[in-house]
């Protein structure tokens, strides 16, 4: 210690605090070095991986109806919205009709899958800015009702495989548009319910307004989708842009944010759901009898050779499947196009010069799956 | 000096002592079970049902459970500090227990400055907090503990200010003085805005939400307590719920009028505890269910509003009260006076705080499907 009275020594130093992989904000298993000096974020380096298990890979090893179910555990917030771009995409490259009513099911049940997710969202994010576990609790009731549901059609609560190339699994139960008005009473309802709570909450304004700003150039420059890129103000949204199921037939609008901070993020989704409910209520009325498969279906699903790519719009963003093909009845390559891997690294922007605790919202309001992340 | 049964003070401090802790402990086990049942119903759950009927024994569970834990000290700890740390936050609390009263002749001791004595002793614990942060050498634990300096010294200030706004009215520092002065009308009708600031600094001080930035989970992980089990972190949580039942006990008496108000004297001294432990629990209730609503605090708003509108408020308040008593106005004029300006002080912080928090801002644009894409 000869030279502890050094100058140096007493230069002030920014310290490194290690955020995750086990921190109660971090929503998974997500790490993320950050510099501060005192509350201040200098930097912020974020590290991903932890969950990586080799989704796309494995998907190789197995058939196209093994592959459904691995989509599930890759986005498991919004698996309906996973399975529907695998299975467009093994459709797109057999080149199956699929009858209307599978579309209009699978568009109910995609649309509810978002409303479940931004529940989702809502509470975890309420939790996130340190509403003690009553966003939580009260936008869990609501997702557990859709869930119900979702458990009444498919017979499990998480990971559906409920739809196949060509169609569905099987028929929905009888009472299936009563279950989901119902449903979709008592999304109103919790809506409401987490609007009184949170959205107009003075604290929570005054937490998220300006905070975790993203600009429209940012926005593109980092790729990112989904609501993230709407509230920087860029109106894109491929449900609109490159209709697929029968979106192009039902009325709904697409909230645009203005300021591209965390407030408007979640301005944004609390009125995605909004509008979520508006296109089930009208798919509802669409519906008619008929059958859910294809009326000549090979018992083996085998695809000539080629590439394809699908572009859905899952809750939290852009979700691509790109799969390609050299005959057989496994994908030969199988690429998963990640809304939240884009969206993620868009946090750097958002967070330096902020404040630590909004570091923290930055990273909630973007809504990421880790398992989705890391694949 | 009375002594319980002319017995020589030195025992007679001892079992009072003893009668302090023996009692908060229950009491904060008691709270406890509270919280976890009243937090349970704002979020649509059951809270502990489990142990005992309606999960009474819930707290008695928990207490084994972290008597039985084993006490982990990170070996990069100084053993020390470390070890000491939760009595500097356990005792100064519980002294403060010495001076509230629970009714009209029933407080351990009964001193001229007790307003002055629970204020300056329930200050101390923030050096416990302290050297739990430094000694646990994590920086969370570190930011939690700087971030607890910062906000204890800030709403120290406030929460000073404002008793003494109402220590003016009521022309005394000793509790059992102001409460017994209450016995007709309760202080929070002459000074609202007092009270709003000892709620206020009182959330702030007990770290409870929405300043809870101390140990809030989702930034620092539980702060100073982060590195801490077992009875070391009982302690702590002891010590925060001896807080926020003294401080409760202390708003219950300082402005609700506590045993005094309305007929303590007539109804003798059941009617009184049961005032005292009513007033304190409305309190206790509305500290819970502003935790149970509000998101937390950025660090930086907390410090702009105890400096930029709490303390000046404050001020005001007091030069306003000392403008208004100077005069010998008679009785009901000056309080009368001293209402109005405090109501007016009221409706003045509420709507600064609206006026910091709703600004004007574009709500997002609804774009209908079929508009044409950009």
């Amino acid at each position: 210690m000869t030279n502890a009275l050094q100058p140096s020594e007493f230069e002030v130093q920014d310290i490194m605090i290690n955020m995750g992989p086990q921190h109660p904000a971090t929503h998974g298993v997500f790490r993320m070095v950050l510099q501060v000096d005192g509350e201040i974020v200098k930097d912020l380096i974020p590290h991903i991986g932890y969950m990586h298990r080799g989704a796309e890979k494995l998907s190789e090893t197995m058939d196209f109806r093994q592959g459904i179910g691995f989509m599930d555990r890759t986005e498991y917030l919004a698996q309906f919205n996973a399975e529907l771009g695998y299975v467009m995409a093994v459709e797109k490259l057999m080149d199956i009709e699929v009858p209307e009513r599978a579309q209009w099911i699978r568009m109910i049940l995609c649309e509810l899958n978002r409303l479940s997710s931004h529940f989702m969202f809502t509470g975890a994010f309420g939790t996130d800015a340190g509403v003690f576990g009553t966003s939580f609790t009260y936008a869990f009731r609501w997702r557990e009702e859709i869930l119900d549901l979702f458990e009444e059609i498919t017979g499990d609560r998480l990971m559906y495989a409920y739809f196949r190339p060509g169609g569905l699994a099987w028929e929905v139960t009888d009472n299936f548009e009563a279950r989901v008005r119902q449903v979709l009473e008592l999304s109103k309802q919790g809506i409401k319910d987490i609007d009184g709570l949170v959205t107009n909450n003075e604290i929570f304004k005054a937490r998220t307004q300006g905070v975790g700003v993203l600009t429209k150039e940012q926005a593109i420059d980092w790729g990112t989708t989904g609501p993230v890129l709407r509230a920087s103000g860029v109106q894109m949204d491929i449900r609109r842009d490159e209709p697929y199921l029968f979106y192009d037939q039902v009325e709904f609008d697409i909230p645009i944010g203005q300021n591209g901070d965390v407030y408007d993020r979640w301005c944004l989704r609390m009125e995605e759901m909004r509008q979520s409910v508006r296109i089930v209520e009208q798919c509802l009325t669409k519906l008619q009898p008929g059958p859910i498969q294809p009326e000549r279906m090979p018992r083996m699903l085998r695809t000539p050779p080629g590439e394809v790519y699908i572009r859905t719009e899952a809750p939290r963003g852009e979700f691509g499947i790109y799969m390609v093909s050299k005959g057989g009845n496994r994908p030969h390559r199988l690429k998963v196009r990640s809304s939240c891997f884009a969206n993620l690294q868009s946090l750097r922007d958002m967070s330096i010069g902020q404040y630590v605790a909004d570091a923290v919202l930055a990273l909630g309001s973007m809504d990421i799956v880790l398992c989705e992340v890391d694949r | 000096m009375n002594t319980l049964f002319g017995l020589p003070v030195a025992l007679d401090a001892l079992i009072r002592v003893l009668i302090i802790v023996s009692v908060m402990t229950v009491v904060v086990m008691g709270l406890i079970y509270v919280e976890r049942k009243v937090l349970a119903r704002f979020q649509q759950r059951l809270g502990p049902t489990r142990t005992g009927p309606m999960g009474l024994l819930q707290s008695v569970a928990d207490a084994l459970k972290l008597v039985a834990k084993e006490d982990v000290r990170p070996t990069n700890a100084d053993p020390w500090v470390f070890e000491l740390a939760p009595f500097l936050v356990f005792v100064p609390t519980f002294l403060g227990f010495v001076v509230v009263p629970f009714a009209l002749a029933w407080s351990v001791r009964d001193l001229d400055l007790g307003l002055f004595y629970i204020l300056a002793v329930s200050s101390v614990n923030i050096v416990g907090w302290v050297m739990a942060g430094w000694a646990s050498d994590n920086r969370y634990a570190m930011l939690g503990a700087l971030r607890a300096v910062a906000q204890s010294i800030s709403y120290e200030l406030p929460l000073v200010m404002a008793m003494i706004a109402v220590a003016m009215v009521a022309d005394s520092l000793n509790i059992s003085e102001i409460v017994r002065g209450q016995a007709m009308v309760p202080n929070i009708v002459w000074q609202p805005l007092p009270f709003l600031m000892f709620f206020i600094c009182m959330l702030a001080e007990m770290n409870r939400p929405p300043f809870d930035i101390p140990v809030g989970e989702s930034e620092v992980v539980g702060g100073p307590y982060v590195e801490y089990s077992g009875i070391r972190w009982s302690m702590f949580f002891l010590a925060e719920y001896a807080s926020m039942f003294i401080m409760a006990l202390l708003g219950a008496a300082v402005f609700l009028g506590g045993s005094a108000w309305p007929f303590g004297e007539q109804l003798g001294l059941p009617w009184q505890i049961l005032l005292t432990v009513a007033k304190a629990g409305l309190i206790i209730f509305v500290v819970i269910w502003t935790r149970a609503s509000f998101p937390r605090l950025r660090i930086d708003q907390l410090m702009s509003f105890s400096w930029k509108l709490l303390l000046p408020v404050s001020f005001a308040q007091i030069m306003v009260n000392g403008l208004i008593l100077v005069y010998d106005l008679p009785y009901g004029m000056s309080h009368t006076l001293l209402a109005v300006c405090s109501a007016a002080g009221v409706l003045f912080v509420a709507s600064a705080i609206n006026r910091s928090v709703t600004s004007p801002r574009p709500r997002p644009l609804l774009i209908p499907r079929s508009e044409a894409a950009r």
